[in-house]
């Protein structure tokens, strides 16, 4: 089979399209063909549902698409569609995601296996429209699944696989797929398109044993008292914990028939001998690839692990790559007020009970959508590496905090 | 019994709670009265008096007493009697 | 014959709710998904591992349940599936937090049949204020006391609003007219779009009435005027239900514990007069009396 799909780099190349990364996974959510979309606009998501819109109005996807009065109804309506056997759709981002929060939840707990594009972006006050991970991060506890992409084509590649995930009847648990607003929605770059076809031998239809129907009239929503409560979360758990293994078979099986691997819960970048780990997900890899490149040639042994599965959290996989290191870094785009960035306590915490007694500080950065630069990861490996030589001094500290504002 | 994914639940399955324990005052029906308007049946907020064999008859495991049947009905052949337990 | 929503539920006895939904169910037939939102109906219907109902249902959360039945009828189009999608919701989901949700699902045209059961008030957490409480009612978070009568507010009028969104079918109905009410959902459903019916539901516990009258005081609200019954069909007044005899609103009033301070109050029988005012306009408003028909006094 591998040998059937496997197409030369010269075959590949001539498959690329530039287009905008909007596109890109509008183009993938066609080729998943889902049965009802349901969305609202919102700045950077907006393209999204736009490029989805025209696909409908241009006969090329068969989709009910709901133009619904808000992020909130956007994500309910889809819980009855999805109950009633549709294979569901959404994009949204930032307040639209914090809108949805309640309904987040609901999906989750009626194990309903969404698939939504989180094009990430800051949460208001004060108002930004610009990228940073608060809202997905924020989303962390909903019961999700959370897939970060690197690049556009990860971005668009991510939305059959998360219908696989997403809708095996060992997982049933929505997934959201998170790419930086503006930098991976806006930008043009050389995308592989996929065919509808291909989709069609990757993704298997849905088919759920249980969907509102008179023929088998059954309850969905009930309420639960003391006595289920718990094992129903449990429930929840149990299909984050098999998921773990799913989105490494999955990604596996794309890279066998598309080509393209980025990882399975985690990918990482000149790791073997790296002293220097950066921890980081999202598109901010792309800039610390290059700089990592940049280190190495200096001879400094930087290396990289991307997280690429969120929740569920990659920990043993973590545990692995992180093992050897001297010292690691957590890039991430979001803060938890009051306490520290949200991906370094999950790391701290994953690496607590073992023998790994590695010093791990943190840097939220790019909050409201501020520049990371090659000048910002080298002042974050220098900082590491006085960790590791002379103690911690800041376990967290904001990257290029702007003082003199101060 | 086995926990169900989402909480699914089977139609109907309320039917294992006997809801007559609610109960003080027991309707009595005189059937010689009873026009067959089904106004009782009809009223009934569990549903739970049916036409059996022709006689509109509370289905006791349900009833929970509240007495909108004799209330209602139009030729007051529903008593309300206070039941011995 | 067995009913739709089987016994064993825990709504209170003497509760007008499960009549109301049997009676929506009987008209529309098994051939029907429901959605329900938070509230009475969920909790004394849905204790897990246990359902009432013998259709298809869903809960998902309080103010939402028209935007989760947009989504059931988009899919059940999708995949050419014929069935009846019901929303079945009280007046708190509906009137308050779930306006949104709703005005969305009318404005986009869903073949959805929404049946608000008007109780008045949340009853589901212990009958505090919704904007479908009508003026002068006690509730726990309009209480009467030395210097309110209840609630200050008048009724909003969602039959109105539904109207307003161009919606085909508009309704009120009552648990006391079942014969009315069976038509009207049949009729809702015999015309294509969304349809809104809202319906009297009497709460024995919110309203504090005597055992056994439920259906009564469903009646004496009609008979009063303060609940008309009329019918909307392309935002024209298709049908009224006309009243032989109208009764003084004191009828209605005084066999209800939430009015009880209004015949005792200082000033209460300037409000009594307000409310009778309120029923003379439904009156003339929605031509509810036969020419030459009286209004008879209290007591009769």
């Amino acid at each position: 089979m591998i040998a059937k799909e496997e197409m030369s780099l010269k075959e590949r190349m001539a498959r690329m399209k530039v287009v905008e990364g909007s596109y890109a996974v509008a183009h993938a959510v066609k080729c998943c063909a889902p049965d009802v979309i349901s969305a609202y606009p919102i700045t950077p998501q907006t393209h999204i549902v736009e490029h989805l819109s025209q696909f409908v109005a241009d006969g090329e996807l068969d989709s009910e698409f709901l133009t619904v009065d808000s992020e909130f109804s956007a994500m309910s309506s889809l819980v009855g569609a999805s109950a009633a056997g549709a294979r569901c759709y959404s994009s949204t981002t930032s307040q639209g995601l914090a809108l949805m929060w309640e309904v987040l939840y609901n999906a989750a707990g009626m194990r309903l296996p969404i698939v939504m594009t989180v094009a990430n972006r800051a949460l208001s006050a004060p108002l930004n429209i610009w990228n940073d991970q608060q809202d997905s991060v924020g989303a962390r506890d909903s019961g999700w699944i959370q897939l970060y992409a690197e690049d556009v084509q990860e971005a668009a590649d991510a939305i059959p696989q998360a219908y696989k995930i997403a809708e095996d009847p060992e997982i049933l648990t929505p997934v959201m797929v998170c790419m930086d607003g503006f930098i991976l929605t806006h930008v043009y770059e050389p995308v592989e398109l996929m065919s509808a076809e291909e989709v069609e031998r990757f993704l298997p239809p849905y088919r759920p044993e249980h969907i509102l129907d008179p023929n088998n009239p059954k309850t969905f929503g009930a309420f639960a008292d003391p006595s289920y409560f718990t094992e129903l979360r449990y429930m929840q758990w149990d299909a984050h914990r098999r998921a773990l293994n799913k989105i490494e078979t999955v990604a596996r099986e794309f890279a066998e028939q598309f080509g393209r691997w980025y990882g399975g819960l985690i990918d990482t970048y000149h790791a073997d001998d790296a002293e220097v780990m950066i921890v980081t997900m999202g598109s901010v890899i792309g800039t610390i690839k290059d700089c990592i490149d940049m280190m190495r040639s200096e001879g400094l042994k930087v290396g990289l692990v991307k997280i690429r599965s969120y929740r569920p959290f990659p920990t043993e996989a973590l545990r692995k790559a992180l093992k050897d290191a001297e010292v690691v870094a957590v890039i991430e785009k979001d803060v938890t007020v009051g306490n520290e960035g949200a991906l370094l306590t999950d790391l701290k915490a994953a690496l607590y009970n073992t023998p790994a007694r590695v010093p791990v500080i943190g840097f939220p950065a790019g909050l409201g959508g501020r520049d990371i630069t090659v000048r910002d990861i080298r002042r974050v490996v220098d900082k590491a590496i006085a960790a590791r030589d002379r103690g911690i001094e800041a376990e967290m500290e904001f990257l290029s905090l702007r003082e003199d504002l101060l | 019994m086995k926990i169900t994914v989402a909480a699914l639940t089977e139609p109907g399955s309320t039917v294992v709670n006997k809801t007559g324990g609610w109960r003080t005052f027991v309707p009595v029906v005189n059937h010689r009265r009873c026009i067959k308007c089904s106004l009782c049946e009809i009223y009934c907020p569990e549903g739970c008096i049916h036409q059996i064999e022709g006689l509109f008859v509370p289905d006791l495991d349900y009833c929970k007493g509240c007495g909108v049947c004799a209330h209602e009905c139009p030729r007051k052949a529903i008593d309300m009697v206070l039941e011995e337990k | 014959m067995e009913k739709l929503l089987a016994p064993g539920h825990r709504a209170c006895a003497g509760c007008s709710m499960p009549t109301v939904i049997n009676l929506v169910l009987d008209a529309a037939g098994p051939n029907t998904i429901v959605a329900t939102p938070t509230g009475c109906i969920e909790v004394t219907t849905t204790p897990y591992p246990e359902s009432a109902w013998r259709v298809p249902w869903i809960h998902s959360l309080f103010e939402n349940a028209a935007a989760v039945a947009s989504g059931i009828e988009a899919a059940l189009n999708h995949f050419g599936k014929n069935h009846n999608v019901f929303v079945i919701a009280g007046d708190g989901s509906t009137l308050d937090i779930g306006m949104g949700c709703i005005s969305g699902m009318f404005d986009r045209g869903h073949n959805v049949k929404y049946v608000c059961y008007d109780n008045e008030a949340y009853m589901n957490t212990g009958v505090q204020r919704s904007s479908s409480t009508p003026p002068c009612t006690s509730t726990t978070t309009t209480p009467s006391g030395k210097v309110s009568f209840g609630n200050p507010r008048p009724k909003k009028d969602m039959p109105a609003i539904a109207v307003a969104h161009r919606v085909p079918y508009v309704a009120t109905a009552s648990v006391a007219y079942p014969v009315d009410l069976r038509r009207k959902v049949k009729r809702a459903i015999s015309i294509p779009g969304p349809a809104y019916i809202q319906v009297n539901a009497p709460c024995i516990t919110g309203w504090s009435f005597e055992a056994g009258t439920t259906v009564e005081i469903a009646r004496l609200a009609v008979e009063t005027c303060l609940w008309p019954l009329y019918e909307y069909v392309n935002g024209e007044l298709a049908g009224v239900k006309k009243i032989h005899v109208k009764r003084p609103v004191e009828d209605y009033l005084k066999a209800q514990g939430r009015y009880r301070h209004l015949f005792r109050m200082k000033g209460g029988d300037e409000m009594i007069r307000v409310l009778q005012q309120m029923a003379d306009e439904n009156a003339r408003k929605f031509g509810l009396l036969y020419e030459g028909d009286v209004t008879c006094t209290s007591g009769e």
